[in-house]
C-alpha cells in the first residue's frame, strides 16, 4: 500500500487510502471467500431439507442474475427476456432426455443430461447472436422494451408448441448423474449448482479484470472513447449478451434436473422481470450482488407468501402488492443495491492491480521517418444545411514536428479537429493518413493505424483506477479474448499491458495516483491522463484537444517539455489550443482559422505578427 | 376469408389501433419528458374500464379508497413539508387536492346512486376516481428518484406495475368485464355494417390526439413540457418546474390511459392484468413508429391492430408472437439505417 504521508506537499489532493499497517484494514480476500466456500459446503450437511431446496432456488436465480449483473449493471444493456433464455436451456434437455420418440436426425443427441447441456448451450448462443443482431443496435432505453418483446415471443412459443407439450409441460426428466453418481435429492443436486454458480461468478470476475473486461466496463458511458481507442464495442455488447444468456440457459438446464419436470410458467415476462430485480437490488455492477438480490428476493417473497395470509387472512395476493411497494422502497434509500452496504460490514482489504516492471515491454510500431507527411487534409468542407463550418481548408503534420490549429472560438477547430479524427464525415475533400484516405471510415479503424487523440471534454471511466484508463489505450496492443480472460490464460499478455500503462503514467508524471479513481483526479490532471491513454496506444500521430486547459503553470511547463520529448522521438503532434503562451513557445508551425477558413500559415513569429491574424483576435484598428 | 370478413377484421383492427396510438403517444410522452419507461401505463387502462363496470353495477368502486390512500400518503408527505416551511397557502392547496377532493368523491357515493346516473356523468366520475392517480404516483414513487439512472426509474416502474396488478386483483377479482356501448347505432355504408361504439373509439382518439396536438403546438404549457422534454436543464431555468412538468406529463398519461379503458370496455373483455399487454402493444406501436414522431407512431399503432386482427383469425394460438416478434423487423430496418454510437448515462 502507498504511503500518503510521503506525497510531495504540492500535490493538494486529498490520500483516499487509509493508513496501512496501523489500524485494522479489512480481511484478506482469500481468508473471506474461503469462509465462504465453507458456509456454502456445509450448507447441506447441517440445513433441514427446505432450507436447501431454499438455497438450491437461490443458486439458480443468482446464475441468472449474475448473467445480468455483467450485461444490465456492468454494460448499461437492460434485458427483461432472460427468463426465455433459461426455458430454451430447460427445454433443450427436456426434450432431449425424456422424449420417448426423438426424430431420427436428432437421436444421437438423446438420453445424456450432459450431452443436452452441449447443445442447449450452442443453441441458446445461436439464438442470442441471431436475437442480440437484430435487437441490440437498438437505440439506448428502447432496448429493454425490444427484450420484452422477445422475451414474450418466445414465452408464447414454449406454450404452443406441440412439442414441447403445451401449456402442461415435458414430465420425466432424469436426473443428472455425475461418474455414477445420481443426483436425485436436493442435498446432492446442491453441490451441482453451487459449484457451477460460484464458477460463473469468480470467471466473470476474472474477465472483468482483462483486456476484454475494460472495453465491456466502456461500455457504460464511455462508447465514444471505447471506439477512439480501437475497441469495438458492437462486439463487446454482443459478447456480454450471448455470455448472459449461456448462464440463464444453464440455470434452466440445472432447474430441469432438479424439478424433473418443465412447463412454460416460470419462463415467462414476469420471472424475466425478477431476475432483473434480484440483479438491480443485488447492486446492478457487483457480481456478488447477484447472489445477494437472488437471496433476498428469494427469501422475501418465501416470507411473504408465509406471512402475509396469516395477517391479513385468508385470500392471498397481498404478497404480490407489498412485494412491488418493497422494491420501490429498496430503490428509493439504496439505489446502487444492497451489496455496497453489506460489503461495508465485512471490510475486505482493498487491492490494487500489481503492476509486473519485469513484463516484457510490447512490440512498438515502427516510427515513419522524420519529414513524412502524417496527416494531411486537402479541401476539407464541412457544411451543416447552410452553415459552412470548414471551408476549403488545408493542412498538413509531419513526422516529428508539433502544428498548432489556432482561431478565436467559433471558427471551425472542433468541427475540423472531427473530421481529422474520423469522429464525422467531410462534405467534400479528403483526409489522408499516412497516404490513406481515412474520410467516412470507423474511429476505431483509424486508431488501428496509428492515430491517437484526446478529447476536449475529458471522457474517462471515473469510477476506473488511473491505470485501468489508461490501459484501454494499448486495447489495440493486445489480443486476449474472452475465454482466456475468464480462465486466465492470459496473464502474461494482461501483465504487458498493465506494465506498458504503468510506463506511460510515469512519463506523464501522474505515478502517484496510479491506483486512485480517474475521477478523483483535477480536471488538468485527467487531461494529462488522457494523454498517457493516447500514447499507451503507441500513436505516430497524436491529436490533443486544448490539452493545456486547466492547468496549472508547472503543469504546463512539464507537458511542454513531453510534448518536445515526443517529437524528438519523431511524433507528429496536432493541438487545438487556446493558451497563446504556450503554444507559440512550443509548436513549429501554426494554422489560424477564422469563420471556418484558414486565414494564416507560417512559423509562431511570422503569425504573431500577422495583420489578419492580429485582427481576427484583437479587431481591426481603425 | 371473403371480403366481408376481411372488413369486419380491418374495423376490429383499426378500433384496437386506435386505442393503441393514444397509449403509444401516452408512452412517448411521459419518457421524452420524465424519462420513466411507464409500464403501468396498462394499469390506467384496466382501472378506468373497471371502475366504469364497478360503478354501472352500483357499486362503490375500490379505486376510490386507492385514491384515498395515495391522497392521504401524499398530503402526509407534502403537508409535513409545507408546515416545516410556514408555507400556509401551499399547505390549503395539498390538503385539498390531496384529502379533500378524495374525501368530496366519496361523500358523493354516499348521497347518490351512481348505477342509476346517465352514463355520461358515469364516466366522468370515473376518470375524476383514476386520473388523480397518475400525479400522486409521480408524486409518491418517481419524484424522490427524479435524477436517478433511467435503470432504476425503470425498475420503480416495473415495481409499481407488480403492484398495481396486485392491487387490480383485490379491488375487482379475476372476473373479466364487458360495459354496455355508448350508442347501439348501427351504421350500412354499402355492404359494411359500422357500429356506433367503433366510431365512438376512433372519433374520440382521433380528436385527443386533435387536441393534444394543438396542447403541445399552441399553449403554453405544452411548449414548456417540450422544452423539458428537450433539456431539463434549459427548462428549468427558464422556471419551468420539473417536479410541475413530471406531475402534469403523469395526469396526461393517466387521462390517455383511463380514457382509453373506458373507450374499449364495451368492445372487448377486459379484466384486472388486461392493461399490460395492451400497454406493450403500445410500445410496440411507439417503437414502430421510430420512437420519437406522434403520426409514425400513430401508423405504427394501426399496423399493430390490423395485425392483430388479421392474425387472430389465421393464427390465433400465435396472435402474440406475431405481434411482438413485428418488431423485429421493424428494428432490423432501423439498425440498418442508423450508424452512430449514442452515449449512454
Amino acid at each position: 500500500m502507498s504511503k500518503p504521508d510521503s506525497r510531495p506537499a504540492s500535490i493538494a489532493l486529498p490520500a483516499t487510502e487509509p493508513v496501512a499497517g496501523r489500524r485494522f484494514a479489512g480481511f484478506a480476500p482469500a481468508h473471506v471467500l474461503v469462509a465462504f466456500l465453507l458456509l456454502v459446503s456445509l450448507a447441506p450437511v447441517v440445513l433441514p431439507e427446505f432450507y436447501v431446496t431454499l438455497l438450491n432456488y437461490i443458486g439458480l436465480y443468482a446464475l441468472v442474475a449474475l448473467g445480468l449483473v455483467l450485461l444490465t449493471g456492468v454494460g448499461g444493456l437492460t434485458s427483461f427476456g432472460q427468463a426465455a433464455f433459461v426455458g430454451l436451456g430447460a427445454y433443450t434437455t427436456g426434450v432431449l432426455t425424456a422424449s420417448p420418440d426423438l426424430p431420427g436426425w436428432l437421436a444421437w443427441a438423446g438420453g445424456s443430461p450432459w450431452l443436452a447441456l452441449v447443445i442447449g448451450l450452442l443453441l441458446t448462443a445461436l439464438v442470442a447472436l441471431l436475437v442480440g443482431s437484430l435487437t441490440l443496435r437498438l437505440s439506448g432505453h428502447f432496448l429493454p422494451l425490444g427484450t420484452i418483446a422477445w422475451g414474450i415471443s418466445l414465452y408464447f412459443l414454449f406454450g404452443t408448441m406441440e412439442t414441447l407439450g403445451g401449456h402442461t409441460g415435458l414430465t420425466g426428466i432424469p436426473s443428472i448423474s455425475i461418474f455414477g453418481w445420481e443426483l436425485d435429492e436436493g442435498r446432492e443436486i446442491f453441490y451441482l449448482i453451487w459449484v457451477f454458480l460460484l464458477a460463473a461468478v469468480l470467471t466473470t470476475r476474472n474477465l472483468l479484470d482483462s483486456r476484454e473486461g475494460r472495453a465491456i466496463r466502456a461500455l457504460k458511458g464511455g462508447m465514444v472513447m471505447a471506439e477512439a481507442m480501437g475497441v469495438n464495442t458492437s462486439r463487446s455488447r454482443m459478447v456480454i449478451f450471448v455470455i448472459a444468456a449461456l448462464h440463464a440457459a444453464a440455470s434452466g438446464w440445472l432447474y430441469a434436473h432438479m424439478q424433473r419436470f418443465v412447463n412454460p410458467t416460470p419462463f415467462g415476462l414476469h420471472i424475466g422481470i425478477e431476475y432483473l430485480f434480484m440483479a438491480v437490488v443485488g447492486g446492478a455492477g457487483q457480481v456478488w450482488g447477484a447472489i445477494v438480490g437472488a437471496g433476498i428476493i428469494t427469501v422475501m417473497k418465501q416470507w411473504l407468501q408465509d406471512w402475509l395470509p396469516k395477517l391479513f387472512g385468508a385470500s392471498g395476493n397481498f404478497e404480490v402488492i407489498v412485494f412491488g411497494l418493497m422494491m420501490v422502497v429498496i430503490l428509493h434509500r439504496a439505489r446502487d443495491g444492497v451489496w455496497p452496504l453489506l460489503a461495508k460490514l465485512v471490510p475486505v482489504r482493498g487491492q490494487h492491480i500489481e503492476v509486473d516492471a519485469t513484463a516484457a515491454a510490447l512490440p512498438r510500431r515502427e516510427m515513419p521517418a522524420r519529414g513524412e507527411r502524417i496527416l494531411e487534409a486537402r479541401k476539407v468542407t464541412r457544411k451543416f444545411g447552410g452553415l459552412v463550418a470548414n471551408n476549403d481548408m488545408n493542412l498538413h503534420v509531419e513526422a516529428g514536428e508539433i502544428l498548432a490549429l489556432i482561431g478565436p472560438n467559433g471558427a471551425g477547430k472542433s468541427t475540423m479537429f472531427n473530421q481529422l479524427s474520423g469522429v464525422d464525415t467531410p462534405t467534400s475533400g479528403e483526409v489522408l493518413f499516412r497516404g490513406k484516405s481515412i474520410a467516412g471510415h470507423a474511429s476505431r479503424e483509424i486508431a488501428g493505424l496509428g492515430m491517437s487523440r484526446t478529447f476536449q471534454h475529458v471522457k474517462l471511466l471515473p469510477k476506473m483506477s488511473v491505470l485501468e484508463n489508461v490501459a484501454i489505450g494499448a486495447h489495440l496492443r493486445g489480443s486476449g479474448s474472452v475465454v482466456p480472460a475468464a480462465w486466465r490464460l492470459e496473464r502474461g499478455e494482461e501483465a504487458r499491458l498493465i506494465a506498458e500503462a504503468a510506463h506511460q503514467i510515469k512519463r506523464v508524471g501522474l505515478e502517484e495516483y496510479m491506483h486512485e479513481e480517474a475521477g478523483s483526479l483535477a480536471l488538468g490532471q485527467q487531461r494529462i491522463l488522457e494523454i498517457a491513454r493516447a500514447l499507451a496506444s503507441d500513436p505516430c500521430l497524436l491529436l490533443l484537444d486544448e490539452p493545456a486547459a486547466g492547468l496549472r503553470f508547472k503543469e504546463k511547463e512539464a507537458l511542454g517539455e513531453l510534448l518536445s520529448k515526443l517529437r524528438s522521438e519523431g511524433m507528429a503532434i496536432l493541438l487545438v489550443e487556446h493558451d497563446m503562451d504556450f503554444v507559440m513557445g512550443l509548436v513549429d508551425r501554426v494554422v489560424v482559422m477564422e469563420f471556418g477558413q484558414k486565414i494564416a500559415e507560417g512559423l509562431p513569429e511570422e503569425i504573431q505578427k500577422n495583420p489578419a491574424v492580429l485582427e481576427a483576435y484583437l479587431g481591426g484598428v481603425e | 376469408m371473403d371480403l366481408q370478413i376481411a372488413i369486419l377484421l380491418g374495423q376490429d383492427g383499426i378500433t384496437t389501433g386506435a386505442i393503441y396510438a393514444l397509449l403509444a403517444l401516452a408512452l412517448v410522452l411521459v419518457f421524452a419528458v420524465t424519462r420513466v419507461i411507464f409500464i403501468p401505463q396498462g394499469e390506467f387502462v384496466a382501472f378506468g374500464a373497471l371502475t366504469l363496470a364497478s360503478l354501472q353495477g352500483g357499486n362503490t368502486p375500490a379505486t376510490l379508497w386507492l385514491l384515498l390512500g395515495c391522497g392521504v400518503a401524499v398530503a402526509a408527505v407534502d403537508g409535513l413539508a409545507a408546515v416545516r416551511r410556514g408555507d400556509a397557502r401551499r399547505l390549503v392547496s395539498i390538503l385539498g387536492w390531496n384529502l379533500a377532493y378524495p374525501l368530496a368523491l366519496a361523500a358523493l357515493f354516499y348521497a347518490s346512486q351512481p348505477g342509476a346516473m346517465p352514463m355520461l356523468l358515469q364516466i366522468l366520475v370515473a376518470l375524476a376516481i383514476v386520473v388523480p392517480l397518475g400525479p400522486m404516483i409521480y408524486r409518491l414513487a418517481f419524484q424522490p428518484i427524479a435524477e436517478a439512472p433511467v435503470l432504476i426509474l425503470l425498475i420503480v416502474s416495473v415495481a409499481l406495475h407488480v403492484t398495481l396488478v396486485g392491487l387490480g386483483l383485490l379491488f375487482f377479482g379475476a372476473e373479466g368485464t364487458r360495459t354496455p356501448a355508448f350508442s347501439d347505432a348501427q351504421f350500412e355504408l354499402g355492404s359494411i355494417m359500422i357500429s356506433g361504439q367503433q366510431l365512438w373509439v376512433v372519433g374520440t382518439s382521433a380528436l385527443l390526439i386533435a387536441v393534444l396536438y394543438l396542447f403541445f403546438g399552441r399553449t403554453i404549457y405544452g411548449k414548456a413540457l417540450r422544452a423539458t422534454a428537450i433539456n431539463r436543464n434549459g427548462a428549468r431555468l427558464m422556471g419551468f418546474s420539473p417536479v410541475f412538468a413530471g406531475k402534469l406529463t403523469f395526469l396526461l398519461a393517466a387521462f390517455i390511459g383511463a380514457l382509453s379503458g373506458v373507450l374499449i370496455a364495451p368492445v372487448t373483455t377486459i379484466y384486472y392484468d388486461t392493461g399490460f399487454l395492451i400497454g406493450l402493444k403500445g410500445f410496440v406501436a411507439a417503437i414502430i413508429g421510430g420512437l420519437a414522431s406522434y403520426p409514425l407512431a400513430a401508423a405504427g399503432a394501426l399496423t399493430v391492430g390490423l395485425l392483430e386482427s388479421f392474425s387472430s383469425f389465421w393464427a390465433s394460438a400465435y396472435k402474440e408472437v406475431i405481434v411482438f416478434t413485428l418488431i423485429i423487423p421493424v428494428l432490423l430496418w432501423q439498425s440498418l439505417t442508423s450508424h452512430h454510437i449514442d452515449e449512454e448515462e
